[in-house]
């Protein structure tokens, strides 16, 4: 009786001081779970969800990738159309100039990073706004995209390679281990579990030979639980349908490698210094130029990248790829609890933010709502976000 | 007896992991200036912030009275109502706006929503008049001093009938004529009936100004003492607030100086296009190893400009001279480059340009000199926590954990939270820019004893400050700014504060 009552008074306390945390995991689950009772099921389904995931995955890293741009007080407009032309820069050089998918993917993407660099030297070196320099971006590449598609309209893409990115799935060990399972998924699903209770309890451990202050025992083996089942649950839905999408693995890595940077490294840690307070950045010896550079490149190879996964999954370039991308990863980021403040932010909540509106969009258009409705309640449900971001975060504050 | 004006009883107020308040009580009569002093994070802001409705009824637990009436107050509105002014240690003034349209920010004198603005001007006139500022309503505050801004913030305060003004460090970033202006208009003030409360470390100010002074220690009141009966002295302040006796705020020091430079500038000129003159005129100066330079001045002499201008932080200056660092003659574009070079520049503006609030002690100790923590780029977790720890414990940083945000710090520890960035950069040039500005005794009897040492171990010291006695106690030279040039150099053994302020002002 006791321990159920300290369990309870553990389990509130942890919510409460880290409500921000895991008010988007549980706002996601919400979301699902109503669309699952309204869909009958069909949302919920290997199928839908396999689809979702790979729809969310070109927004996704626009995220990730505006995430830090907003960190460091600025905003990038240009990557929506950047991501079109670019896609179309791609599905030309599959198709007329004959290259292969190995060479035209990092060929792309270098491109991005260039681009990301140009939008970036007014705002180092003449402080011209963001907003305003990557709206010369929208409008330029607007046209650029339009341009390099004029003769052509829509871009057919043959390449079967590159097509894959989009729609293709990870291959399947010649074994099976659940009939109509897909076995590889499994696999991974199960190393991914192992290494992350692993590497939790490490570090647990660790913080406990310093004496910091860790969650307690039992929350903390809930911590692990959930996440588990989670990643479970998630690979199992994959592996029900074809598998781990190759789309999925390319935003998974994007993922791990921001998370790392942003978390573990020196450059992470002074992207985040810059936009907490720029002046006593400079101040401590880091390049708010550089940063600045670094970030805005970022953000344009990551552009490229979305550029590709959209122009495979649609296996063509067409006119108008790329529209309003800009503004869902915008919204993304904001769901997912970066401030315009600057130096606040972090990409998981990014990508989960993007699920969030993916689902949105998916969930309803299962239900046949209107199109019209469709905005109006991804709007109202941005605005809620920030919202709750907005108040969890000055009670945390006030105490 | 007559009824406080104030009575705050039994005040309990808890932040996550911190009681800031354990019990406070505290009285204020009517019509005295009653001075509340105590160690850095003793809980005074807090307490004043409490008073003013910044932390609403109902987050603290307590009472208080105003003339003997109970009072809940959920917000600063509520208190301006109930007569009480505060004026924060950060000023509150739109720099592009005027000095009038400032003094009635938020209170427009307006009939249907149309400012009434020849009224302002009038009524502003006067405010200004009271506070003995004379200067032209229609200035942009960005264009005036420290002093005078300090000055229009208490008009704007007064203009809404305050019974009880409330002043947080007030003179921390005033020179000592704007100080001494000010405590003259707090008196005058008190003879017409304002009741004042004053926070200040300047323990000189206290004994000259206070009718009353109460001490908080950790959050709890220690003792409140009556001037009129000869309780205040300086000896029973320290005694009081830190606990035990300093009798010299200076700490004596048996090492001499070296002989060879370690800093020196020829010739060193600034000059701001933007601005169209110069700010830094034909520098020499020098800093030898194991010495610490004054740099005495007024505000404004240009002295922060020097410090950053070798430091690699002059946008837009056009800079000409020559900079020599141990022996070599450098030149620094950027602070990366001074830094690496064995410079450290603390800045005198903690909040704007010297710390990263959102983030916690740890990250912002660690932030010049993150490499010396990382391998291949890799940010080593437990060293950093080691190296924050150390310093932490080696400053007295009063903190519930190296995780807390540097926000939630007191003024005083975020000052040092600043100092130890800076050490860890391990530099042997170490330029201080006020660096005791809202320091308490005890922790200011620290940082000279650390200063000390440092220069024991051969740092070399160059240390700007506005407080004479501190330039007096601490330096083994002086030099003297004033409107951009070197007005003079002063051994320490000849020196004296009107030597110095002769050469200040003297343009
Ligand atoms: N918002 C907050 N969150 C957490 N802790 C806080 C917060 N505000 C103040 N504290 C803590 O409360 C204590 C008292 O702080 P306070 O600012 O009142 O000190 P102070 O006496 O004004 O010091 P100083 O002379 O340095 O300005 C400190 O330990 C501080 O860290
Ligand atoms: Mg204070």
């Amino acid at each position: 009786m006791a321990t159920q009552a300290m369990f309870l008074k553990n389990l509130q306390r942890t919510l409460g001081q880290n409500i921000r945390q895991y008010g988007m995991f549980i706002a996601l689950f919400v979301i699902m779970i109503i669309f699952s009772i309204t869909t009958n099921g069909i949302f919920i389904s290997s199928r839908n969800l396999s689809n979702l995931i790979n729809q969310t995955g070109y927004i996704a890293v626009l995220a990730v990738g505006m995430t830090l741009v907003i960190v460091i007080r600025h905003i990038d407009l240009s990557v929506g159309f950047l991501a079109g032309f670019l896609g179309a820069v791609a599905a030309i050089a599959l198709r007329f100039w004959d290259l292969p998918t190995i060479v035209v993917v990092p060929m792309v993407l270098v491109m991005g990073g260039l681009a990301g660099l140009l939008t970036a030297l007014p705002v180092a070196e003449l402080k011209i706004p963001s907003f305003v320099a990557s709206l010369a971006g929208w409008l330029i590449y607007r046209g650029a995209l339009q341009l390099v598609t004029a003769g052509t309209g829509t871009i057919i893409i043959e390449d079967e390679t590159f097509n894959a990115i989009g729609n293709g799935f990870i291959p399947d060990l010649p074994v099976t281990l659940i009939p109509g399972y897909h076995t590889l998924t499994l696999l991974l699903g199960a190393i991914a579990i192992g290494a992350f209770i692993f590497s939790e309890i490490r570090s647990r451990n660790k913080k406990l030979a310093y004496n910091f202050e860790v969650l307690p025992a039992d929350m903390f083996a809930l911590k692990l639980i959930f996440i588990s089942t989670l990643i479970g649950l998630l690979a199992w839905i994959m592996a029900g349908y074809n598998g781990l999408s190759w789309t999925m693995v390319i935003v998974l890595v994007v993922v791990a490698i921001y998370h790392f940077i942003t978390t573990q490294t020196v450059l992470g840690r002074h992207i985040y210094a810059v936009g907490g307070n720029p002046e006593a950045a400079e101040l401590s010896g880091i390049s708010v130029k550089r940063i600045t550079y670094i970030v805005f490149a970022s953000m344009g190879m990551l552009a490229a990248l979305s550029g590709i996964l959209f122009a495979s999954r649609l296996r063509s370039a067409t006119t108008t790829a790329g529209t309003l991308f800009e503004l869902d990863a915008i919204a993304a980021a904001y769901i997912g609890g970066v401030s315009a403040a600057g130096g606040v932010g972090n990409v998981i909540g990014s990508i989960i933010g993007a699920l969030v509106y993916v689902s949105l969009t998916s969930g309803m258009n299962l239900m046949g709502i209107d199109i019209a409705y469709q905005y109006i309640v991804r709007g109202l449900v941005l605005v809620a976000a920030v919202i709750f971001d907005v108040t969890t975060r000055r009670r945390g504050r006030a105490g | 007896m007559e009824t406080p004006i104030l009575e705050m009883r039994q005040i309990t107020k808890e932040f996550p992991g911190v009681r800031a308040l354990d019990n406070v009580t505290f009285s204020v009569k009517r019509g005295e200036i009653h001075c509340l002093v105590g160690e850095n994070g003793a809980g005074k802001s807090t307490l004043m912030k409490v008073l003013s409705g910044v932390y609403p009824y109902g987050t603290y637990s307590g009472e208080i009275l105003i003339d003997g009436q109970p009072q809940r107050f959920s917000g600063i509105a509520d208190s301006e109502r109930a007569g009480i002014g505060i004026i924060y240690q950060e000023l509150a003034l739109v720099p592009e706006m005027t000095v009038y349209e400032n003094i009635f920010l938020g209170h427009e004198i307006n009939r249907n929503g149309l400012i009434d603005w020849n009224e302002t001007i009038h009524r502003a006139d006067a405010m200004l008049r009271k506070v003995r500022l004379t200067v032209n309503p229609a200035t942009k505050v960005r264009d005036l001093g420290v002093g005078k801004q300090q000055l229009v913030e208490i008009a704007k305060v007064l203009s809404r009938n305050v019974k009880i003004l409330i002043l947080d460090e007030p003179t921390a970033a005033l020179n000592e004529d704007d100080s001494e202006n000010l405590l003259n208009l707090l008196r005058e003030l008190r003879d017409h009936g304002v009741t004042c409360i004053l926070i200040s470390h300047k323990l000189k100010e206290v004994l000259s100004i206070a009718d009353t002074v109460t001490v908080l220690r950790d959050g709890k009141t220690v003792c409140t003492l009556d001037a009129h009966k000869g309780e205040v002295s300086e000896q029973a302040l320290i005694r009081n607030m830190v606990g035990r006796e300093i009798t010299n705020i200076y700490p004596p020091r048996s090492h001499r100086p070296g002989a060879d430079p370690m800093l020196a500038l020829r010739n060193w000129t600034v000059y701001a296009p933007e601005l169209g003159r110069y700010i830094l005129r034909d520098v020499n100066i020098e800093v030898r190893r194991g010495e610490i330079v004054g740099l005495a001045g007024l505000m404004g002499a240009g002295r922060t400009e020097l410090a950053l201008s070798m430091f690699g932080n002059a946008p837009g200056y056009r800079i000409s001279g020559e900079l020599w660092l141990k022996g070599k003659q450098r030149w620094f574009r950027h602070p990366q480059e001074a830094i690496a070079a064995g410079m450290a520049y603390v800045s005198e503006d903690r909040k704007a340009k010297g710390l990263v609030l959102i983030q916690d002690v740890r990250q912002n100790i660690t932030l010049a000199n993150l490499r010396a923590l990382a391998r291949n780029g890799i940010i080593d977790r437990n060293a950093e926590i080691q190296v924050a720890e150390e310093y932490r414990r080696s400053l007295n940083i009063k903190t519930p954990t190296i995780e807390q945000q540097v926000v939630n710090l007191s003024g005083g520890n975020q000052q040092k939270v600043c100092l130890g960035k800076w050490l860890f950069v391990r530099p042997d040039v170490l330029i201080l820019d006020e660096p005791t500005r809202g320091i308490d005794v005890g922790a200011k009897y620290e940082i000279y004893q650390l200063m000390n040492r440092l220069v024991e171990d051969g740092m070399s010291i160059l240390m700007i400050s506005s407080e004479l006695p501190e330039v007096l106690g601490m330096s083994d030279r002086v030099y003297v700014v004033s409107g951009g040039r070197i007005k003079g150099e002063l051994p320490i053994e000849v020196a004296s504060q009107e030597k110095i302020m002769e050469l200040a002002v003297d343009y």
